[in-house]
């Protein structure tokens, strides 16, 4: 009996002690980590919104963290411990099969644009293997008063009716819009110093070419068109689409549009730093916003793209230059 | 120190012989039809990823299925035949009866009762968290914990009536594992330490001690009990198995965080998880080193037995699933593979290649024993062949792919790029998931002859080799 004592017992108590030291006690002192600067717990809708997220399991394919990492720059700033003061229960994941989404809600602000993406990916973006999430909505003959029907394209909308969003996507959108990675404060930026050594800014993302010395490198004839179409498929597609056509009633064309043709480059190069909103393109309103790249995508990285967008799809723009761009910037502080 | 294996049952009369492998029997086949199920819905969400329409509605929409699957394939299928295969070898290790049949059906009772109100409540939508591997609400999973303590208690009782002094190793492995995980269990559930950051260290301790401190100690349990009993021969070292339990204790518990590297977690705290990640090699290798050298010079045998071949896919599984995963934990490989489908290859290979592999020697190695009927070699072999051809292609096709996908973001490429990368690796994973599928369904005939059918008359390899065995 002695033995069995032994084993049983005295394992059980050296795995008590370890379960204490490596669980329990790491969770007790990481609990009483205080909010970062901004960080806001969510309201009623938004945290509604989260248990639509956790109860369908949207984190097995999406990540909540952004590491301190280069190939991280894309989805924000590196998350830091008071970014998770409110979120219990945790979402930081452990998969990728979706891109992150701790600041999607600055990386994608269109709620037009996640309603017709949450109802079926493939709507707006072809390759998607995301599931449709139809089921979060309702179809009906006509959408009831101060209700918007989502502009689903032709071919993903149903043969009869609208679509309007239930409840449940309603809050979903809410609390995917409330995921915006509030700016470090210095302290913050101190403390995660040692464990984002290596990392530059804070929020200014995207390569090296951020700096303006890069900038004024690039050739001002010759963009770098590779670097255009990808990062035109990485920020622009989703609504504009890989064949620059837009969705009809929801996102503009860029093919052929005034702006992106127009020799004076200037009001092409504000929209792509400060977004857009409630805008007339070519006769038609839409409602759906686009967000600003200013402090996403550094100057050279924004010309690439807007050379990209002038001379694609049979549009022939006159070509800006990075420094432009900087003037750009300049002329709006 | 051989006791315990060649024991014979003499001392357990025949009826309680009999309510030992009705048992026995019971949890086998329970687990069995959990693999079914929880597998068919893994291939399942493995077509999902080609075909994302594929099964739609929220029922059956990815993110409900996967936690069911991943949860039925633990606490469904993995934790009731190892407990089963537990109780067997508690019982015939010790020379004696169940200390009580009746509480290991209650314990049955209630694991079963615990899968199907889990999978149920994951399907209409609750969900308690998304924290992998404990998202059945929380009052289910205190069921779960009482068939644990049912479980422990029940196997402590039966050591406790061996007939020598010595404790088979087996036991000890079997033993503390199952008491380790009512401690982990508590940990996960209670929820005053587990706001924001805190609960993500509390979720990387669970991950790990799930299935390193549960599935793990089980399986290695099975092997030391298994192996010698097919080969009749003591285990190369009983010492090097006792170091082994002593440093899998001391070096596992702590290596959780590695689940979050580049997380917000406290850098020590990762730091800690990726030296000690290192040290795993120490009861990795001489546990592998053990098996392995318990049967060197067989490898003739081993052709003529599937349940040997079984054990020797699980013990390179283990050496070559741990090993991977003390890489992964390295920060300069986790840089490429973190978050990729490299880990999804990852823990396959060790559910799978180990865990799986090594129940299903245990089954066949001790099954048959107990029941008096074979499943014949045919069956066997297309089990064994089925299963090891599709989880090769699984596990090889996500590591390519999981590489790839990772460089593609290192390379800056559009994200969506990574997963029209991923396509083909996908569609290969879903050939390798089919033949992995369709031997689940040819282990479950098997399982049925070997409780309920004709049966071939049994023939150990003891048999075999009866002149050499090892008193
Ligand atoms: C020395 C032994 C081991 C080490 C050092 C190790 C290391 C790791 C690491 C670093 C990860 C995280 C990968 C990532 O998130 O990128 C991981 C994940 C995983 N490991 Fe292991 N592993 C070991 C053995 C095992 C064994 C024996 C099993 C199963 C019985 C196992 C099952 C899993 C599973 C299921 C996951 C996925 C968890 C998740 O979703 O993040 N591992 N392992
Ligand atoms: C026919 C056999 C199987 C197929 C086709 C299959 C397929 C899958 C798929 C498609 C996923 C989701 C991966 C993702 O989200 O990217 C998954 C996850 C998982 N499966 Fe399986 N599976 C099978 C057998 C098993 C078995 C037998 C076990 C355990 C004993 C298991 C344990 C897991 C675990 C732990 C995860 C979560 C992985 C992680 O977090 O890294 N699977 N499986």
């Amino acid at each position: 009996m002695n033995k069995l004592l032994l084993v049983a017992g005295g394992s059980t108590l050296v795995y008590a002690c370890l379960a204490l030291m490596m669980g329990v006690l790491p969770g007790i002192e990481l609990s009483k980590t205080p909010a970062g600067q901004g960080v806001q717990p969510l309201t009623a809708l938004q945290a509604e919104g989260r248990d639509v997220y956790v109860a369908n399991g949207c984190s097995y394919c999406h990540t909540q963290q952004v590491r301190p990492l280069g190939q991280d720059k894309v989805f924000g700033r590196p998350s830091m411990a008071g970014d998770f003061k409110y979120q219990t229960p945790e979402l930081l994941g452990s998969e990728r099969t979706g891109p992150d989404l701790t600041n999607i809600g600055v990386r994608q602000p269109s709620a037009v644009w996640q309603y017709i993406h949450l109802y079926n990916p493939r709507a707006v973006v072809p390759e998607s293997i995301m599931p449709s999430f139809n089921w979060l909505f309702d179809v009906v003959a006509r959408a009831p008063v101060g209700v918007a029907p989502v502009p689903l394209p032709k071919a993903y909308a149903p043969a009869q009716g609208v679509v309007v969003p239930t409840r449940k996507a309603e809050a979903l959108i809410a609390y995917l819009a409330s995921l915006k990675q509030p700016a470090l404060s210095e302290a913050d930026m101190a403390m995660g110093g040692q464990a984002m050594a290596g990392v530059a800014g804070p929020v200014t993302t995207g390569s090296a070419s951020s700096a303006p010395a890069t900038a004024a490198a690039t050739p001002a004839a010759g963009y770098d068109a590779a670097r255009g179409a990808a990062l035109f498929t990485a920020h622009c597609a989703a609504c504009h689409q890989a064949d620059g056509e837009g969705l009809p009633g929801a996102f503009p064309p860029l093919k052929g549009n005034a702006a992106v043709n127009d020799d004076d480059a200037g009001k092409h190069i504000d929209v792509v730093l400060h977004g857009l909103s409630n805008t007339k393109v070519g006769g038609v309103v839409y409602s759906s916003a686009m967000p600003p790249f200013a402090d996403t995508l550094g100057d050279a990285e924004i010309a690439d793209i807007i050379d990209y967008e002038r001379s694609s799809w049979g549009n022939h723009g006159k070509p800006v230059t990075p420094g432009q761009v900087v003037t750009a910037r300049a002329a709006a502080k | 120190m051989q006791t315990g294996v060649t024991a014979h049952h003499s001392v357990a009369g025949d009826q309680d012989d009999r309510a030992l492998v009705a048992v026995f029997s019971a949890y086998i086949v329970s687990a069995t039809l959990w693999l079914l199920f929880a597998t068919g819905v893994g291939l399942l969400l493995a077509f999902k990823f080609g075909a994302p329409e594929f099964g739609s509605g929220a029922w059956l929409t990815f993110g409900r299925l996967r936690p069911i699957h991943a949860n039925a394939t633990f606490y469904g299928f993995a934790s009731i035949v190892l407990v089963g295969l537990g109780y067997y070898v508690a019982a015939r290790s010790s020379g004696t009866r169940l200390y009580s049949a009746k509480l290991a059906w209650i314990g049955l009772a209630l694991f079963n009762l615990a899968a199907v109100a889990g999978t149920i409540a994951l399907d209409i939508g609750y969900n308690d968290g998304d924290l992998e591997y404990r998202e059945w609400p929380w009052p289910i999973r205190l069921i779960f914990l009482a068939a644990l303590v049912v479980t422990a208690w029940n196997l402590i009782g039966t050591v406790a009536r061996r007939t020598s002094e010595d404790i088979y190793l087996s036991n000890w492995y079997i033993i503390g594992g199952t008491l380790w995980t009512c401690i982990i269990a508590v940990v996960a559930v209670l929820p005053w330490y587990q706001y924001g950051l805190g609960q993500v260290a509390v979720s990387g301790f669970y991950m790990h001690n799930a299935v390193g401190m549960w599935f793990t100690p089980l399986a290695l349990g099975i092997f030391y009990y298994a192996l010698p009993k097919l080969l009749s021969r003591p285990i190369y070292s009983y010492a090097l198995g006792v170091f082994a339990f002593w440093t899998n204790l001391l070096f596992y518990p702590i290596i959780g965080s590695h689940h979050f590297l580049f997380s917000p977690l406290p850098w020590w705290l990762q730091t800690t998880a990726i030296v000690f990640s290192v040290a795993m090699l120490v009861p990795v290798w001489g546990g592998s080193a053990n098996y392995l050298l318990t049967m060197r010079g067989r490898t003739r045998d081993m052709v003529h037995s599937y349940p040997l071949m079984f054990i020797f896919v699980g013990v390179m599984g283990y050496l070559t699933g741990s090993t991977q995963g003390t890489l992964e934990a390295f920060r300069s490989l986790q840089e490429v593979w973190h978050l990729t489908n490299f880990t999804v290859g990852h823990s396959h290979l060790t559910m799978y290649g180990f865990v799986a592999f090594a129940v299903w020697g245990g089954v066949y190695a001790l099954l048959p024993l107990a029941t008096g009927k074979h499943a014949g070699t045919l069956g066997l072999a297309m089990h064994f062949w089925m299963a090891l051809v599709g989880s090769f292609i699984y596990v090889i096709s996500l590591s390519i792919g999981g590489t790839i996908q990772g460089l593609d973001w290192i390379h800056g490429l559009p994200f969506i790029q990574s997963v029209v990368d991923m396509q083909s690796y996908y569609v290969w994973r879903g050939v390798g998931g089919s033949l992995m599928f369709l031997s689940h369904i040819v282990f479950a005939w098997n399982v049925w002859r070997m409780c309920y059918g004709q049966g071939v008359e049994a023939q150990p390899l003891q048999a075999l080799h009866g002149k050499e065995a090892v008193a």
